[in-house]
């Protein structure tokens, strides 16, 4: 009888799709890592990401990549915190009209994006009615076509680091911190840089870890709108090279890990979806 | 009566401003970059060549075989993936939530979702390559140990079955994710009294839980749908535009004037952005019913 019930109580089909899943998980991630160490014939090896890592083009876009992302980051921060923090305290009624802005970039994809990005920066601005020339095309030159690969990055983060900005001041009760501060004698920036944003450390990581995770790999913009960034380079390998790639996606993969695991460390939630498919 | 509103109205004024004027940086940013470049897209997909209004480019979007191809593969893929990523992802959302795993597998399954659902791009493309293509790592277990040669019986990575495999590393753990919170809305009482009227398991969740299930997991499956439907650089890299789906035939027309015409290009861009918009209203519309019973 008890082996019966036993039977009966092991979630048989729960445990199968468990096993199906967690083989889906892991199957490319093995076959990768296995893929990366076959460069020498008949061992394993390391080559590949000895080879892949010294190649200077990957240090110039890796490192390209990640200044964008970290320029990203503080420019999504600078941009979000004080405007949700805005709403929170002065203008609720914004509140609806601001969140559908946010989720826009579920509607626009990055390469509708791009699209309209060159569309409309790719011709100089005129003073209306002259043909005097009041600023470039922003795509013509270098700071210009950084410029509007950070906002473009900005804007394919915003649904998330304004959702983990908006969760982390529900947290807090941003007033009463306001109002004691104000009492205080604190000025406006003090408030923000002394009082709201420690307050929202762990949300603003995880919006940022997030964002790292978008920016550090995508192509889309970087492709179209010509910077040597690490996800064009990543794609230009693999038209040549078959295991320096596989060995770059495993870091790209480990990375990924890294990120999504420090998130549910710092915030104790499960993990969002974002990224550039 | 002029001089006692007058002062009134201008504090109005005064106030209105300074509620607003915070949120000046945030709405500029967004008309620079995000309402300009899509209306500069809308209004270029309704100009001519000469810079007329017309209405032949949106005609032409279902005119032109090559264009209307390119949707139908867009909706298939997304849809087929968004189907099978929907069913496989509530599988596993099941399982680990009241298909009675113990909590460690929950914890596991949502750790991994959240990488997965966020690993995509050039680097999942190459992955598959070394797990399903020519020399892939399935490719040969299946040959050593099974016996069977998968690229014998026709089928190859860089088609729209090997595709959709790819799409569906990013697509079920998407659907986990979601699923899993709708799956503890499940009260238990709601079973302990179908159990105590008499119903079976099966007649509990085909008359009780699915139905409350339904409007969140046909919303959720919209979302992946929406996922795979903008999808640009996976299918890039792993077939390299061999299968043309909608976001690559954009692309090319980006890399160059592919149509000879941009305001068509144009108008394929806005097409899309018209799909995804009729996605979301459709999920924030199946939201609605799913927030009467799960919160």
């Amino acid at each position: 009888m008890n082996l019966s019930l036993r039977l009966r109580k092991f979630p048989l089909w729960s445990s199968v799709w468990f096993v199906i899943g967690i083989l889906y998980f892991f199957m490319p991630l093995y076959a990768t890592l296995d893929f990366s160490l076959r460069m020498e014939r008949d061992k394993i090896s390391l080559k590949a990401y000895q080879v892949a890592f010294s190649d200077g083009r990957f240090l110039d876009t890796f490192l390209t990549s990640n200044i964008l992302a970290v320029a990203t980051i503080i420019a999504s921060v600078i941009l979000i915190v004080p405007t949700a923090y805005w709403i929170r305290l002065r203008v609720p009624e914004a509140r609806r009209i601001v969140e559908f802005i946010t989720l826009m970039p579920f509607v626009i994809p990055a390469i509708i994006l791009v699209f309209g990005l060159i569309r409309v920066y790719s011709t100089p601005f005129k003073i209306p009615f002259t043909d005097i020339v009041f600023l470039e095309a922003l795509t013509t030159f270098e700071i210009g076509t950084d410029v509007l690969m950070v906002a473009g990055y900005m804007v394919l983060a915003l649904p998330y680091m304004y959702r983990s900005v908006d969760t982390g001041m529900r947290t807090v009760d941003v007033r009463t911190l306001t109002e004691a501060a104000q009492s205080l004698g604190a000025s406006w920036v003090t408030i923000m840089w002394r009082v709201i944003l420690p307050n929202l450390r762990s949300a603003l990581l995880s919006g940022a870890l997030l964002t790292f995770a978008i920016v550090v790999g995508e192509v889309v913009l970087a492709s179209f709108l010509g910077v040597d960034a690490f996800g064009p380079y990543l794609f230009l390998l693999g038209q040549h090279r078959a295991y320096e790639p596989a060995a770059l996606s495993f870091i790209a993969f480990l990375l990924t890990w890294g990120a999504m695991g420090i998130i549910q460390l710092v915030t104790g939630e499960q993990g969002q979806a974002a990224g550039a498919h | 009566m002029a001089q006692l509103t007058l002062p009134a109205q201008k504090h109005h004024i005064r106030s209105f401003l300074g509620k607003w004027i915070g949120l000046v940086p945030f709405f500029l940013f967004a008309l620079l970059f995000i309402l300009l470049p899509s209306l500069g897209l809308l209004a270029g997909s309704f100009l001519d060549a000469d810079g007329n209004f017309t209405l032949k480019n949106i005609a032409e979007l279902f005119t032109t075989p090559f264009i209307v191809n390119a949707y139908k593969l867009s909706i298939q893929i997304s849809s087929v993936t968004a189907l099978g990523g929907g069913i496989f992802g509530f599988l596993l959302a099941y399982s680990v939530t009241v298909g009675g795993l113990p909590r460690p597998f929950r914890t596991a399954m949502i750790t991994f979702s959240g990488v997965a659902s966020n690993f995509a791009g050039v680097p999942l493309a190459f992955a598959f390559v070394a797990t399903l293509g020519r020399t892939g790592f399935v490719t040969a277990i299946l040959k050593n140990v099974f016996g069977v040669e998968i690229y014998q019986t026709g089928f190859t990575l860089y088609s729209f079955l090997g595709l959709a495999i790819t799409y569906m590393y990013f697509q079920f753990p998407l659907m986990v994710l979601i699923m899993t919170p709708a799956l503890d809305g499940l009260k238990r009482e709601w079973r302990e009294a179908a159990e105590n009227l008499g119903a079976s398991t099966f007649q509990y969740w085909w008359r009780i839980a699915l139905p409350i299930l339904l409007p969140s997991i046909l919303g959720s499956m919209i979302l992946l749908f929406g996922n795979a439907f903008g999808a640009y650089a996976t299918a890039y890299a792993l077939t390299g535009g061999a299968l043309p789906i909608i976001t690559i035939q954009i692309g090319a027309q980006i890399r160059g004037d592919v149509l000879h015409n941009p305001n068509l290009g144009y108008a394929m861009a806005m097409g899309m952005v018209f799909i995804m918009a009729i996605s979301l209203a459709g999920y924030s519309w199946l939201q609605k019913f799913s927030e009467r019973w799960l919160r």
